[in-house]
């Protein structure tokens, strides 16, 4: 019996900063109503009742990105959308995530070699978090993602946070052979 | 009117101008050029017996061996429920033509479409400017000799371009 035991009334809970900070972070993304083609269509039974987003704390898609943290890009990134999607991504508040939804936006999909007009992979444009393959990827695999996601969230550190991590994403802009998007 | 009927009765009305007819084939369809398009366009829209007032599709084509170019109208009528084609066809050196806008509203956001993808100009169009395509976009992408972008704003464009080969996405 140590001597910090039986000091403190009953229901004081002890924990790290890191695991409650996480906690609370994972369990209340707010998702930006950003949707670009077919793949949106899950995304919206995502968010309805039958698979229910909410279930995750993620269900309250906001219609700004200022009030969002996460952007699931749901469909094909034209390059004319391009530049939109930066800029909404842009106006988001710290910290803030990306779940690539659809062959699409991993990889360009179906246009990847005959689409003049599609971007190869939106990570071309913004940096990605979860990868989600699929044409559309079925509700199921979104939630898969999002819960990738959530242990991506919870093995951060409010020492080494996700702003440190987009440091470390401007030493590969530097150093990697492809030509990376210009870091916001 | 049946197709053979509207091409008899439009080669005898325009004799030269029509440069080929098609009555029998699967796509009835008559052939002109730049200059006599807007003329029997009119006709086409306001002769009682055509009464062509439905523009029911726009669209071209790129004849890259022939070095032309064609839009193509398809066109019905609700009054007498009949329907006949009319192929505009020009060069690729000089892909003008006149617009149908006025005649047919529906023509408006199409001829942009085909500017837009084929690089048709129509003269006397309201406002022919990139209907889909940014507006700084180079090239006309559904012409046959159109080569991808090979980046767009510093974004990689084809598949082969530098940075984005097949082995370095596999």
């Amino acid at each position: 019996m140590s001597w910090i035991e039986n000091r403190f009334e009953e229901g004081l809970m002890i924990t790290s900063v890191d695991w409650a900070v996480n906690w609370a972070r994972k369990n209340s993304l707010w998702p930006m109503t950003f949707g670009l083609a077919c793949c949106a269509i899950e995304m919206m039974a995502v968010g309805a009742s039958r698979y229910d987003l909410d279930r995750f704390g993620a269900g309250a898609f906001r219609a700004t990105p200022r009030q969002s943290d996460l952007m699931i890009v749901a469909g094909t990134v034209t390059y004319k959308m391009a530049s939109r999607v930066q800029r909404l991504y842009d106006q988001m508040p710290d910290p803030k995530y990306v779940i690539a939804m659809g062959a699409c936006t991993v990889g360009g999909g179906p246009y990847f070699k005959y689409g003049y007009h599609v971007v190869k992979g939106v990570d071309m444009v913004v940096p990605v978090d979860v990868y989600v393959p699929g044409c559309p990827p079925r509700p199921e695999a979104l939630i898969e993602g999002l819960m990738r996601l959530q242990d991506k969230i919870s093995k951060q550190s409010i020492s080494v946070g996700k702003v440190a991590q987009r440091g470390a994403a401007e030493d590969l802009a530097n150093t990697s052979p492809f030509p990376q998007p210009a870091l916001a | 009117m049946t197709p053979t009927q509207i091409a008899t009765f439009l080669t005898e009305r325009f004799g030269d101008a029509i440069t080929a007819s098609h009555p029998d084939d699967k796509h009835p369809r008559i052939h002109t050029t730049a200059g006599q398009w807007r003329i029997i366009a009119e006709s086409l829209r306001h002769e009682p017996e055509l009464s062509f007032d439905w523009l029911a599709c726009l669209t071209a084509v790129d004849y890259v061996a022939d070095e032309q170019l064609c839009c193509v109208y398809d066109l019905r009528s609700t009054i007498h429920n009949h329907w006949f084609a009319v192929k505009v066809i020009v060069s690729r050196a000089e892909p003008v033509m006149p617009t149908v806008s006025n005649i047919w509203p529906t023509a408006d956001w199409h001829e942009r479409e085909a500017f837009d993808m084929f690089g048709l100009k129509f003269t006397d169009h309201p406002d022919l400017r990139r209907i889909l395509l940014p507006e700084d976009w180079e090239g006309f992408p559904l012409r046959k000799d159109y080569v991808f972008p090979k980046e767009y704003h510093g974004i990689p464009g084809t598949y082969d371009s530098p940075g984005l080969s097949t082995a370095a996405k596999a």
